[in-house]
């Protein structure tokens, strides 16, 4: 009896909204990679919602040096942490996301790349 | 059982090189024409390579002289299949005749089962482009001709309009699916013309035309138009366009849209597309005939107008967007 009861309240869809709708936001998350312009020719490419499970310093670090582009981490107040690279990266950190190998091997239907 | 060994090893190295001999025996016999005389064993072989083996093994010897000599050949040289195979490699270039009747012999010699498996597995893969497409072509040819050659011949001379030949009201006979092919389409162009062309049924907006304005911005010019066109707000275009492309603007007096930001007509257009894609068709009938509405709850919904189908699509979000220069950095 008291492992039901127990059960009921993991499952109980009235108790705590927060737990469930994160975890649905987290299925429909999408990666969302941007681009910026610059002045002149330049561009920036902005990386953002990659899951917190990862290591964003050590995805950094492996991306500017796979790119040749130098790149920060911003900490935003509304979108979490942005990578943000310089140069147009977007097809590059998309196969780089979506490799099994030596990437994030992410499924390719969460990452939606934007602009032109 | 060494024997036995030995033999399917030497199978194997005829393998290899039966495969390339009986491709140069098939074009050398190919030239010669000699008459085709399907053998059981053929028959055999060409039931491996598909289901349909009859057509197929009287096609293979319609075509390749050398397939139904060989087939001859084969059952009279079974025990000595072996040797011969060995050496027709070095014959094949010598005489077009015999070496047909040396290949033919090695696959019938070898057991049948397996070295048929063996053979059609080659016969496939190398000749995959010439035999293999030839093949097929007889046979589909064989099929009609052999098979419904009667029945065939009635129904190209019916015609579907008229209720002629095999298209009779009382026609028993069974119609061949070509021509039951051939008139769908044609009816089917005829009275639904728009199912008919499926597959690339383009929506056709006009160009987005884009000037530069100084140097830093770009004015497209006809928003207005292809938002008329699209049968969308202007501001929800705008809005997505600014969000895609990541900077701001504003509209000029004569309803032109300036986008902050240098911008070619391609770029806009890979942008008007994936609007196009996301917020104007039916996902469910592709038909670009639809309204976009906000419904209950702020959500924006899209309902077809061909098809009634309604699906919610996003709102528009601009995403991150880094600070660029030093006067935004001030503002903020």
């Amino acid at each position: 009896m008291s492992t039901e009861i127990e059960n009921l309240k993991t499952y109980d869809p009235f108790a705590e909204a927060d737990e469930d709708s994160g975890k649905t936001k987290q299925t429909q998350e999408y990666i969302h990679i941007r681009i910026q312009q610059r002045n002149g020719r330049k561009t920036l490419t902005t990386v953002q919602g990659i899951p917190s499970k990862f290591d964003h310093k050590k995805i950094l670090k492996v991306v500017k040096k796979e790119f040749a582009c130098n790149g920060t981490i911003i900490s935003d107040t509304e979108m979490g942490e942005v990578i943000q690279l310089q140069g147009d990266q977007r097809t590059k950190i998309k196969e780089f996301l979506t490799d099994k190998e030596n990437g994030l091997g992410l499924d390719d239907k969460t990452i939606k790349v934007h602009g032109f | 059982m060494s024997t036995e060994e030995l033999s399917l090893q030497r199978r194997a190295s005829r393998k290899s090189v039966a495969f390339t001999d009986e491709k140069l025996v098939v074009d050398a016999d190919g030239s010669v024409t000699m008459v085709a005389s399907p053998n059981d064993d053929t028959k055999e072989t060409a039931m491996s390579h598909t289901p349909r083996t009859p057509p197929l093994s009287a096609a293979l010897g319609a075509f390749t002289d050398a397939a139904s000599q060989a087939p001859a050949a084969a059952p009279a040289e079974d025990a000595d299949g072996l040797d011969l195979r060995l050496m027709k490699k070095k014959k094949k270039a010598k005489v077009g005749t015999a070496e047909g009747d040396d290949e033919a012999a090695a696959p019938v010699a070898g057991e049948e089962g397996i070295d048929l498996l063996l053979k059609k597995k080659k016969k496939k893969v190398p000749k995959d482009n010439d035999d293999f497409a030839r093949k097929l072509e007889k046979l589909n040819i064989e099929g009609k001709a052999g098979e419904e050659a009667a029945p065939e011949s009635e129904e190209q001379e019916g015609d579907w309009e008229k209720g002629t030949g095999i298209f009779k009201h009382d026609e028993t006979s069974t119609i061949n699916y070509s021509p039951l092919l051939s008139r769908f389409f044609a009816l089917l162009s005829q009275k639904n013309p728009d199912h008919a062309s499926t597959g690339t049924r383009s929506y056709k907006i006009p160009p987005p035309q884009c000037l530069r304005e100084g140097n830093k911005k770009t004015i497209f010019a006809n928003l207005a138009e292809i938002c008329k066109r699209m049968k969308r707000a202007d501001e929800h275009v705008t809005a997505y366009l600014f969000a895609e492309l990541g900077t701001s603007g504003s509209v000029d007096g004569s309803r032109r849209l300036v986008i902050k930001g240098r911008f070619q007509q391609k770029q806009i257009e890979n942008v008007l597309r994936t609007y196009i894609i996301e917020y104007v068709t039916c996902k469910t009938c592709r038909s670009p005939n639809t309204e976009l509405s906000k419904g209950e709850n702020r959500l924006y919904f899209i309902t077809c107008n061909s098809c009634g189908s309604r699906r919610s699509v996003q709102a528009i979000k601009t995403g991150f967007s880094a600070q660029v220069g030093k006067r935004r950095k001030n503002k903020a």
